[in-house]
């Protein structure tokens, strides 16, 4: 009762704030803090100068970090976002600095990363007339947004706000982008906020069917062989704890996509390991082997699917999905149970029965065996004279106990990184899946430093995407951000580089990099640097990096033309999986 | 391969400033060309309603609906066939005047086919005709043997045979 009544009273205190008089610009800041916001990142310029005017008023409430670069401000947005589950904020100027973020949202659109992207604009009455650093933001964002607006009155700023942070992350989360004219910015009006809590023509999360979930039930009970498939739905959905319920209860072995690592320990019994292109041996080739395959929070990226035609063919599908628009998409469903995946999962779990799968366990454990053997003791301990990204990677989990959040950039050590790193805390792996974005690690791991400052934050970049964003590192410089950064230099574009040999007859067209002298470089920025090429220093180079309280960079020279492997090759079916 | 066919794709919407641009970038990320659009208001106030017609595979236009339903303004997005629906398509001739007297044949054509003159002046006289798209091609062929001095065919409205219950859904978005 009092705690009806102390919600009321909440609610009319919302209702009923004064209304003030205020500008464009200090309600933009005002509604920021309305939604939570701590941190932004971006770039100030002429068309959005009235809201940094404010910033700086406001800057004991509201941090700005000044990246080097907007592209910077939307990763760092990103990686603030992945780690905290809270909405990113970035900040531009109108033309060039709207343009330079949408790379950071095509990212987060793809991978379903919950962002508000903040831009000025030309004042309204110039609008269309190519005026000085004018462009269509909304007209060049619309593919890549959730949603977006451009405001060119005041007035709206509240409304529109409250609606962007409330699109941005509900449901199937996503960025949403809002374009402030500068008239709107410096316009005085009376301003009240107003939390937004529904849009009418938009339905967040899409009913579960009891009937959906009585069939799936019956259909996984019935299973022989099931296998589970999850992805960045479960992080997405706070189900890490349902669906470990789920695994334990009814002992289906577990695998997941790139972005739904670190949901579940990398050690726990039933996490078979990575679905993919250079995902577990195991996962992969029993895809096309179980009877029941049960897909939650995932899209079949075709990443993970490898030849559609070949994929899962033998097996029942069930689709645990927020968004309709994911189920047959790629690959056709028995049985699609729509809805919130802790939701779903909470309500199935008293339907399933408890049991075991030893059998069809030890049949992944028994391809883990071929796979160690061939590809995974080689990778951790090797024999070689030339060091391994994947020893690099083993004796970071050795150091850090496999609590760190790991940050990795896009190729092959991105690959390396997480079929190896171990995980033991949700939202552990922040990496570029869906967009594959060269450059996301170093901006991503500021943010997520800054998120989750007592967290360590290890950034694992290949020398090619380093380069793609390098400058952040004036931002770890001004900020003076703890994060740890491993650039694994193989002085190659290796991904291609190892493509163009296995289906260019190793033409190696512009992949060889001839690089600087990355630690002056970080030294320049004066940040605590060194470099290891040998197998002897490595270790020790590693505990110098995990004891720094400050940042770190850390170059590895490893083995130039080292491969990823298990593959499956671009058009393959997941079971035709290579080896070597 | 599953033959592609035509389809008609109605939207709802609120009425939003780039809502068109975002609907259409859904079409062209899939190449595929719209045969014809059409936007208005609906039967409830204020919801705006697009008429896509589109030549494609079932299969696909499923998918498709599914990326337009997915937009935060899009109330709801449903595909018909022809059957399905009861469709039209509106057309206007610029035609000289003169013919109009000279020409006996053109008098029978307009009464025969249905078309109202929409006015007449000195110069030209303007024919309306609503239908179907075969009854408009032959109306062009027929004209055109005299000479059109404008030809303008809108792109296709429909409604269905079905209830769309539109107004059942936004009580429910409401709630």
């Amino acid at each position: 009762m009092i705690m009806e009544e102390l919600q009321t009273m909440k609610k009319k205190i919302y209702l009923e704030q004064p209304k003030e008089r205020i500008s464009g610009s200090e309600a933009v800041v005002r509604c920021l803090l309305a939604e939570g916001v701590d941190i932004i990142y971006g770039y100030p310029g002429g068309a959005i100068m009235p809201v940094y005017d404010e910033l700086y008023k406001y800057q004991n409430e509201i941090h700005h970090v000044l990246t080097r670069h907007e592209q910077g401000a939307t990763h760092a947005a990103q990686g603030y976002a992945r780690i905290s589950g809270k909405v990113g904020v970035a900040m531009a100027t109108s033309g060039p600095g709207a343009t330079n973020l949408i790379t950071g949202i095509a990212d987060a659109q793809i991978d379903s990363t919950p962002m508000v992207c903040i831009t000025g604009q030309v004042a309204s009455h110039l609008l269309g007339s190519d005026a000085f650093q004018e462009t269509d933001i909304v007209g060049i964002s619309t593919p890549v947004t959730k949603w977006n607006h451009q405001i060119t009155n005041a007035t709206e700023i509240p409304e529109v706000i409250a609606k962007a942070f409330y699109i941005a992350r509900s449901g199937r989360p996503g960025p949403v982008l809002i374009d402030i004219t500068k008239d709107a910015q410096f316009e005085e009006f009376d301003f009240q906020y107003k939390k937004c809590d529904g849009v009418r023509s938009y339905l967040p999360v899409p009913k579960t069917e009891k009937a959906s979930l009585d069939q799936a039930a019956e259909m996984i009970n019935s299973a022989k062989k099931p296998m589970i498939v999850w992805g960045q739905g479960v992080i997405l959905a706070h189900a890490e704890e349902e669906l470990k319920s789920m695994m334990e209860k009814t002992g289906i072995p577990a695998a997941w996509t790139i972005l739904g690592a670190s949901a579940i320990s990398t050690s726990h019994p039933l996490n078979i390991g990575m679905v993919g292109m250079h995902g577990n041996y195991a996962p992969n080739v029993l895809t096309n082997d179980c009877d029941v395959l049960i897909a939650i929070g995932m899209r079949f990226d075709d990443r993970v699917t490898g030849k559609l035609d070949e994929y899962a063919k033998q097996a029942k599908i069930i689709h645990f999905e927020i968004d309709p628009a994911e189920v047959d998409k790629n690959v056709k469903t028995n049985v699609a149970v729509l809805g919130d995946a802790k939701e779903s999962l909470t309500q199935i779990l008293p339907l399933l029965e408890t049991k075991t799968h030893h059998s069809w366990l030890k049949k992944f454990k028994d391809l883990y065996a071929i796979e160690f053997e061939k590809v995974i003791k080689n990778d951790l301990h090797p024999t070689k004279d030339g060091l391994t990204m994947g020893e690099v990677l083993n004796e970071i989990n050795t150091q850090s106990g496999g609590k760190a959040a790991i940050v990795s950039d896009v190729g092959q050590h991105q690959m390396i990184t997480c079929r190896y790193a171990d995980f033991n805390v949700s939202k552990s792996n922040i990496t570029s899946g869906g967009l594959g974005t060269m450059g996301f690690a170093l901006p991503a791991a500021i943010g997520a430093k800054m998120a989750a400052p007592n967290r360590e934050v290890i950034a694992i970049i290949g020398d090619g995407g380093y380069q793609m964003t390098i400058q952040e590192l004036g931002t770890i410089f001004q900020q003076k951000t703890a994060v740890k950064i491993v650039v694994l230099n193989n002085d190659f574009l290796g991904m291609v580089r190892q493509w163009q040999q296995l289906f260019f007859d190793k033409r190696y067209a512009s992949t060889e990099m001839t690089n600087p002298d990355f630690v002056a470089i970080a030294k320049g920025y004066q940040i605590q640097a060194r470099r290891v090429s040998e197998r002897k220093d490595l270790g020790s180079a590693i505990e110098e990096m995990m004891k720094s309280q400050d940042a770190y960079f850390l170059e590895v020279c490893v083995e130039k033309e080292d491969n990823v492997f298990p593959m499956v090759p671009s058009g393959a079916s997941v079971s035709d999986i290579r080896l070597e | 391969m599953e033959i592609k066919e035509l389809f008609t794709v109605s939207i709802y919407t609120e009425n939003h400033i780039g809502l068109l641009n975002r609907i259409s970038a859904i079409f062209q990320r899939r190449h595929i060309n719209i045969e014809s659009l059409n936007t208005s208001v609906s039967e409830i106030e204020g919801v705006s309603r697009f008429t896509i017609l589109v030549k494609m595979t079932e299969k696909e236009v499923k998918k498709i609906i599914g990326q337009i339903e997915k937009q935060v303004e899009v109330i709801k997005a449903f595909y018909h066939t022809d059957d399905q629906t009861i469709y039209q398509e509106s057309c206007l001739f610029k035609i000289k005047s003169d013919l109009l007297f000279e020409e006996r044949q053109i008098q029978n054509i307009i009464k025969d086919s249905n078309a109202r003159i929409v006015t007449v002046n000195k110069v030209f006289f303007v024919l309306e005709k609503s239908g179907r798209r075969n009854e408009i091609e032959l109306l062009h062929r027929e004209l055109s043997v005299f000479g059109i001095m404008q030809f303008v065919r809108s792109g296709r409205i429909a409604v269905t045979k079905d209830e769309m219950k539109i107004t059942e859904m936004l009580a429910a978005f409401n709630n």
